[in-house]
């Protein structure tokens, strides 16, 4: 027997106990109060979270006397702007959609989840709720004693209000996710008159409950356990990706601060154990474990890291944003040599150029000819057949039009009761019934390949023209 | 030792398997068991509040009372209330005046759509397309008029044709001049020994001098592309002028009778199958 490989295994299963003594799996059974600290990434994250600004005063914004963004899902068009989208135009959201994944993808890939930390709604609410809780409560510890001190007057006092702040926050979020999908100041005064439909309530009652669930209790367990989005982007890494790392390099062996640190010729690494950088962490984690599954990427740690930094007179960047590679001494690539970044940006490129496309040839008109199948074709008294066709015309312009239709595909082709022109309603299909006939002797196939043209009558720049067929009794 | 192999300290089952494992008893997360009751409370809130315990003679009914019938009704209802505004309009104006309204007979020709598949389609074919022995509707040609009162006064009061069987008064030689005569008439020619025949046998009475038919009576046009029995061939000819169409006492009798439609149906949605018909292709 060999006894080399037993004492490999046997020291694996010792870096196996050792690994378990650190994993510690928070499914909300402890709260964490992170301290806040001023620096250079909470400036960004307060510059960043500024953006959902727009999602409470978007609504409000007018552009020529109209909600400029509106979704109006009973009436089935998006207005942007001076744009009107038509459910005919979906297409271009499923581009939208496409830009906003690769989007995520391609700054997943180049600086790690940039989305998570900075933007997305859990952290920004979550946040400002922590923010609220600290005027009120004060400090961490201050916090985790209010948590285990019996109740009384104060502690009450100080809870309600907490509660009737965040409630109130989630009460302002829902009434402004509803303002998107209604006349702003119609829907504010509904609401102050009780006179709202009761989807829009209910819409409201879900974003309160959510908000106050999500926001004032869940907090990191909603990235922990419910995100998919955090579970996707964590695949999204790889190691040129800019994640906030501890340099171990520098860093270890940690220690309390004494003389003989590494600067003055000691065994001792930077980093002083002080453990600001857990401190400070929104969802709880050692980042000196390296990067791992609860970390958002909102660079607190950095923060916090530099400012003891400063205090114990070391260079700052012992946290810092880095790729693993640059960690490991590695050389490092530059982002246009990789070629994943390259193809995420490529393909958003390709969708954006779909959505401009697509905007600027919105067209103001859009034919559909739909030919009646029951029966096919009818035999007239004069020996003609006759064929039925259900014009269908989408009207995308904002005001009404007049069209006249004109049909090409066989000359003897007559067109019944239906020369004069027709209006089409704006921002909606109009649906208009024509017969076409064809004289027996002179049809000459059993089908005909014909050519409906709507055009506007006084601006025939507006048109729109849909292939049909005209179909006539078996030849044999 | 023990503390480094458990260092977590989570109770176990207290079964050893293999003498080294065994079954931690972790408790899943709290938010996760506060689901689940929650939705065992949801379940209990559901039955006291909907149907759902099934009994032996129906089952519990819930403090609620709601029924599939009631919540049908309810949108019955809702569904009442969006065409009341045009069922009431098309109450008290004639088929023309609502023929002459775009909206109004565009609200008629889609509710008579279903009225058209259950009342008609079921001869006349979808969409009016006919069948044999039943006229096509989408046509140009109308046996009793194709305008709009025309049409109601056939749905509401049904039609029956009549035409007497010459098979009795007309040898075979005469039955197929005749009816030669008729194949000649509808491709705009004639046939001198049939045409002799049309009008002492008394044909003109009916479908005229110029055999284009009399609507009043019902009598069908002879001269144009449409054959009110098809196919048109010389045989089906003579057949119709030999036994005629519901001739009282022959059994081969050619049928044409229409149901009267009045009694079960209202007169508003008469009206509305008239423009419905009307619309189908061939309405004057």
């Amino acid at each position: 027997m060999n006894k080399k490989p037993i004492q490999t295994d046997l020291k694996n299963l010792e870096e196996l106990y050792h690994e378990a003594e650190y994993w510690h799996v928070n499914a909300g059974g402890e709260t964490i109060h992170a301290k806040r600290m001023p620096g250079t990434f909470r400036h960004i994250k307060w510059i960043t979270m500024s953006i959902w600004l727009a999602f409470f005063f978007g609504p409000y914004l007018r552009w020529d006397g109209q909600q400029a963004i509106l979704f109006n899902i009973p009436g089935r068009q998006f207005h942007i702007f001076n744009i009107t989208i038509l459910p005919q135009d979906v297409w271009m959201l499923a581009l939208v959609l496409l830009f906003f994944a690769l989007l995520l993808a391609a700054i997943t890939s180049l600086a790690g989840r940039v989305y998570c930390g900075y933007f997305c709604f859990q952290t920004v609410w979550t946040d400002i709720f922590i923010w609220i809780e600290e005027k009120l409560e004060g400090p961490p510890a201050k916090r985790s004693k209010l948590d285990s001190a019996p109740w009384d007057i104060k502690k009450f006092r100080v809870k309600f209000i907490k509660h009737s702040a965040w409630l109130a926050i989630g009460l302002f979020t829902g009434i402004s996710f509803t303002l998107w999908f209604g006349d702003a100041f119609q829907l504010w005064k509904a609401y102050l008159t009780l006179q709202a439909p009761l989807f829009a309530w209910g819409t409201i009652g879900v974003f309160v409950f959510f908000t106050y669930l999500f926001a004032g209790f869940m907090r990191e367990q909603v990235c922990f356990w419910l995100c998919p989005y955090a579970r996707i982007q964590g695949v999204m890494y790889d190691c040129e990706t800019l994640l906030p790392t501890y340099d171990f390099s520098r860093g270890e062996p940690r220690g309390k601060l004494k003389k003989g640190s590494r600067a003055e010729g000691g065994e001792q690494g930077d980093c002083i154990d002080c453990k600001q950088c857990v401190a400070v962490c929104p969802t709880g984690i050692d980042i000196r474990h390296g990067q791992q599954e609860g970390c958002i990427t909102c660079a607190l740690c950095i923060d916090a890291c530099d400012s003891v930094m400063d205090k114990v007179h070391r260079p700052h960047g012992l946290i810092r944003y880095a790729s693993l590679d640059e960690i490991e001494g590695k050389p490092t690539v530059k982002i246009y040599k990789r070629p994943r970044v390259l193809i995420y940006f490529a393909i958003m490129l390709a969708a954006i150029g779909g959505i401009i496309y697509g905007l600027t040839n919105l067209g103001a008109l859009e034919l559909t000819v739909l030919h009646e199948r029951q029966p096919l074709f009818v035999l007239q008294s004069d020996g003609s057949i006759q064929n039925k066709y259900v014009l269908k015309v989408l009207n995308k312009t904002d005001s009404d039009m007049p069209l006249i239709l004109t049909i090409s595909g066989h000359d003897a082709m007559k067109l019944i009761n239906s020369g004069k022109p027709f209006m089409t309603r704006h921002g909606r299909v109009t649906a208009h019934t024509v017969f076409l006939r064809i004289p027996g002797d002179q049809l000459d196939a059993e089908r005909i390949s014909i050519i409906f043209r709507v055009e506007n009558i006084d601006q025939t720049a507006l048109f729109a023209e849909y292939q049909s067929m005209f179909f006539g009794p078996a030849r044999n | 030792m023990s503390d480094k192999k458990n260092p977590n300290e989570v109770p176990d089952t207290g079964h050893l398997w293999d003498g080294n494992l065994r079954e931690l008893t972790n408790q899943p997360p709290k938010w996760w068991m506060n689901t689940l009751y929650l939705s065992g409370l949801f379940v209990v809130v559901y039955l006291i509040l909907y149907p759902a315990i099934p009994l032996l003679n129906g089952a519990t009914k819930g403090i609620l009372g709601w029924t599939q019938m009631k919540r049908l009704n309810e949108t019955v209802v809702e569904i009442e209330k969006i065409r009341a505004p045009y069922e009431n309009k098309l109450k008290g104006m004639s088929a023309t005046a609502i023929l002459a309204d775009d909206e109004l007979s565009n609200y008629a020709v889609r509710s008579a759509k279903v009225l058209f598949g259950d009342r008609c389609a079921g001869c006349h074919g979808t969409g009016g397309s006919g069948n044999p022995g039943y006229p096509v509707l989408a046509d140009d040609d109308w046996l009793y008029g194709g305008n709009i009162d025309a049409i109601q006064q056939s749905i509401a009061n049904g039609r029956n044709g009549m035409m007497p069987g010459f098979g009795t008064s007309l040898n075979e030689q005469q039955l197929d001049d005749l009816a030669q005569h008729m194949l000649a008439l509808s491709k705009g020619s004639e046939h001198a020994a049939g045409k002799e025949l049309f009008v002492s046998q008394g044909c003109i009475g009916c479908h005229g001098m110029d055999a284009k038919g009399m609507q009043m009576m019902g009598a069908a046009n002879l001269t144009d592309a449409i054959w009110r029995f098809t196919p048109g061939t010389l045989e089906s000819i003579k057949y119709t002028i030999k036994y005629g169409v519901n001739s009282p006492g022959a059994e081969e009798t050619r049928n044409a009778e229409m149901p009267a439609f009045q009694q079960q149906l209202s007169e508003t949605d008469v009206k509305k199958l008239a423009i419905y018909v009307h619309k189908l292709g061939g309405g004057q």
